[in-house]
């Protein structure tokens, strides 16, 4: 957990003084919407359907408890008593009023959060591995270099009025937890084959939204000091060359697309001298003094195992192994697990949780997992450090709040955007439809034979659930006034990123769900043994699943 | 509408000219076209009185820094163009200008400027802005648009220490305060 410092601090003291000055502005009628618009958008503040909604950051996914506690007090407070946790790892909240924006921000800074740069043509909030720090895979914490960006890119003088806006992701692990490929720019920690030293591959123009692209390799291996002067180098190509005629050609997969991958290096090459070795180079110091303001509360010692090798009384205790068998993943350290908390309970909308969830949770992070939790793109979260022997406390817990379906990573463990019940962009409904799919996969049973896969349910094209990586995706559209529902299979966004294929017409929300059902059916009757979805999709290809499309028509 | 030249109300000294326009005289400062100043450098260059351009926000600066043969501060005066607010190409101009290219001259923002922007286009190095304020509200305007975030993390052309080397520069356990 990231501490500030009192810079840190001020800046963001600083920040709700003047975003309280704006909104005063505002509502004297100094400022036009038109210019407040970019400005309340700096801050997280999207006008939708029916309110305002504010996206607060949550710097690569890692809260403490008291954070929780304080979103928690928002909900109740300021909203309806519940929030959204979303696929960039932030939370967000739809009932806001526009005069009260400031003192929430304010609340939030008195616990080192902000809506900095949430939303707007800037470079948005970083996302990373919700495993960073403890995963066994990794080769560093990617937090540490996170957090090195989102202070490098907070009220980035140069690129606060980008074409458009700017994702970054970074995952620390070989496997790819964060989606790195499908970011604006993607950052892969590797090490150096010659001299073993850590460093980024770096990945460029990346996208989902109407024009998904994979990314491309700019730069294969990074040395950690030039991190930023890299970046910058990036940054300042897209903001003097990215197309500003037409929102939908904006994003820099257009640009790199355009120029083609060589030459647009050749030009942040070019830029890259001017910068290189100058003031922007992270020096080692920094990086360890970030690392520094990390610091848990130690760990337990002389713990052993693993949860891998866990024995499980399932003759006992069938629910409480099934739970463990889905949601609790190996930890770094002996005697430790890390415990993924699904928001995807049958019928209940993905990623919202209650005001009371959400403080359960703080608790249990506190009494359980160093007070530490994490917020994923798949959104859910997760209780990164907890014992061993812990976990059937902890599980008997979360499940009294309704926090316990063993689905993480599973069919019901849907991914869907807010969709048209909130947003003003969608073309269609998502939450009914997710809801509709995870009760029908309400089984967990069969939901853990059928395995790994990943449904993902976006509302229009801006693919905020990210269909296109979806191992299911599903895109509503709007056809002459029905909502209709576009089918995509064998997307995948870890380390070997495909975007799906479309499988037939676009057809109801009620019809989508039986094509589904039978999709699932198809593969658990071709299935090799131990083979995933995603596998069976991608040995076999579409056609023995589009003939379930015809037998089912 | 008010200039403000480093957060001070002045009146223009410079002509404006047209590319048909010559200049009033061969003393006063005037700014050209980067297409006049690309047509006519050797005349305007070599003419007594301070000379400045008017550059477009897709130009590139290497081109502009190439026409003076490297040396920016030929130049008195540099108008930056923010067509609309929300684009943002002339902050890079002006942190190329100042920081790769060594331009000391003025840096003036011109177009759909607005006091938000303030702080943004003084830490890259723009120090001049035309803006639709009223006369009286401008300067302070740039002094309270410039105060309100006094913490930066950035290294830019404002000469503002960042945060990271303030760090560094801090003795462990002597932290400044907020």
């Amino acid at each position: 957990m990231y501490q500030y410092d009192a810079h840190d601090q001020a800046l963001v003291d600083q920040r709700v003084d003047q975003f309280r000055d704006q909104v005063a502005r505002r509502l004297s009628g100094d400022l036009t919407e038109d210019q407040f618009k970019p400005l309340r958008l700096m801050n997280g503040l999207y006008l939708q359907l029916h309110a305002y909604m504010l996206r607060v950051a949550v710097p690569y996914g890692t809260l403490s408890g008291d954070q929780m506690r304080v979103l928690a007090h928002i909900a109740r407070r300021y909203d309806r008593g519940y929030g959204h946790f979303t696929t960039r790892q932030n939370i967000q909240y739809n009932w806001i009023k526009l005069e009260e924006a400031p003192d929430i921000l304010a609340d939030m800074a008195r616990v080192q959060m902000h809506a900095i740069q949430t939303s707007g043509n800037c470079i948005r909030n970083v996302t990373a591995d919700p495993w960073a720090g403890v995963a066994p895979d990794e080769i560093e914490d990617p937090r540490v270099t996170a957090e090195i960006l989102r202070q490098w890119s907070t009220l980035h003088p140069e690129f606060s009025f980008l074409p458009r806006k700017f994702k970054i992701a970074i995952t620390g692990a070989p496997n790819d937890r964060a989606a790195v490929k499908v970011h604006d720019i993607g950052l892969r920690m590797h090490r150096d084959p010659d001299s073993g030293e850590a460093g980024y591959e770096v990945i460029v123009g990346g996208g989902l939204g109407r024009t998904p692209v994979i990314g491309k390799t700019i730069r294969r291996f990074l040395p950690k000091d030039h991190l930023l002067s890299y970046l910058e180098a990036i940054m300042r190509v897209y903001n003097a060359h990215g197309r500003r005629d037409n929102i939908y050609k904006a994003r820099i997969k257009i640009l790199v697309d355009a120029l083609g991958i060589d030459a647009f290096r050749d030009q942040v090459e070019a830029e890259w001298q001017a910068l290189k070795d100058g003031p922007l180079t992270v020096p080692a110091e920094t990086y360890a003094a970030i690392r520094a303001r990390f610091a848990l509360p130690p760990y337990d010692e002389g713990l052993t195992g693993s949860v891998s090798t866990l024995r499980l009384d399932e003759a006992a205790d069938p629910a409480l192994a099934r739970w463990i068998r889905a949601n609790v993943a190996p930890h770094r350290v002996p005697g430790y697990g890390i415990v993924n908390v699904s928001l995807k309970a049958p019928g209940q909308i993905p990623g919202d949780a209650t005001a009371s969830q959400m403080e359960r949770i703080a608790d249990l992070a506190d009494r359980y997992s160093l007070g530490e939790v994490r917020v994923t793109k798949d959104q859910n979260l997760v209780l990164p450090h907890v014992r061993l022997d812990d976990l059937p406390a902890l599980w008997r817990a979360l499940d009294a709040a309704d926090l316990a379906s063993p689905n993480v990573g599973l069919v019901s463990d849907i991914i869907a955007c807010p969709g048209l019940d909130y947003c003003s962009l969608a073309n269609a409904r998502s939450i009914p439809l997710a809801q509709a799919l995870s009760e029908r996969f309400a089984d967990m049973a069969r939901a853990q034979d059928i395995g790994e896969l990943h449904i993902n349910i976006s509302g229009c094209i801006n693919a905020c659930a990210h269909h296109h990586v979806g191992h299911i995706g599903i895109l509503g559209v709007d056809q002459k006034g029905k909502e209709l529902y576009q089918i995509t299979l064998g997307g995948r966004s870890d380390d070997n990123a495909t975007l799906g294929k479309v499988v037939g017409p676009a057809v109801p929300a009620d019809r989508a769900v039986e094509l589904i059902a039978g999709f699932v059916d198809t593969y658990l009757a071709i299935r090799h043994p131990g083979e995933r979805f995603i596998d069976t999709v991608a040995r076999t290809g579409t056609a023995p699943f589009k003939e379930t499309l015809h037998a089912a028509a | 509408m008010p200039l403000l030249e480093t957060g001070r109300r002045v009146r223009d000294r410079w002509t404006h000219l047209s590319d048909t326009d010559a200049p009033p005289d061969e003393a006063a400062p005037v700014t050209v076209s980067l297409a006049r100043l690309t047509a006519e450098r050797d005349a305007l260059l070599a003419r007594p009185g301070d000379l400045g351009v008017r550059l477009p926000n897709a130009a590139a600066v290497a081109d502009l820094v190439g026409l003076l043969d490297g040396d920016t501060n030929r130049l008195g005066l540099i108008v930056l163009t923010f067509p609309a607010f929300k684009d943002g190409r002339a902050y890079t101009q002006a942190r190329q200008l100042r920081e790769t290219h060594g331009y000391r001259g003025s840096l003036r923002a011109t177009g759909d400027v607005l006091r938000d922007q303030f702080f943004f286009m003084a830490r890259c190095g723009i120090d001049a802005v035309e803006v639709d304020l009223p006369e009286s509200a401008a300067e302070a305007a740039w002094r309270s648009a410039l105060d309100e975030v006094r913490s930066v993390y950035q290294p830019a052309a404002d000469g503002r220490t960042p945060i990271d080397v303030l760090r560094r520069h801090t003795a462990p356990g002597r932290e400044v305060a907020a």
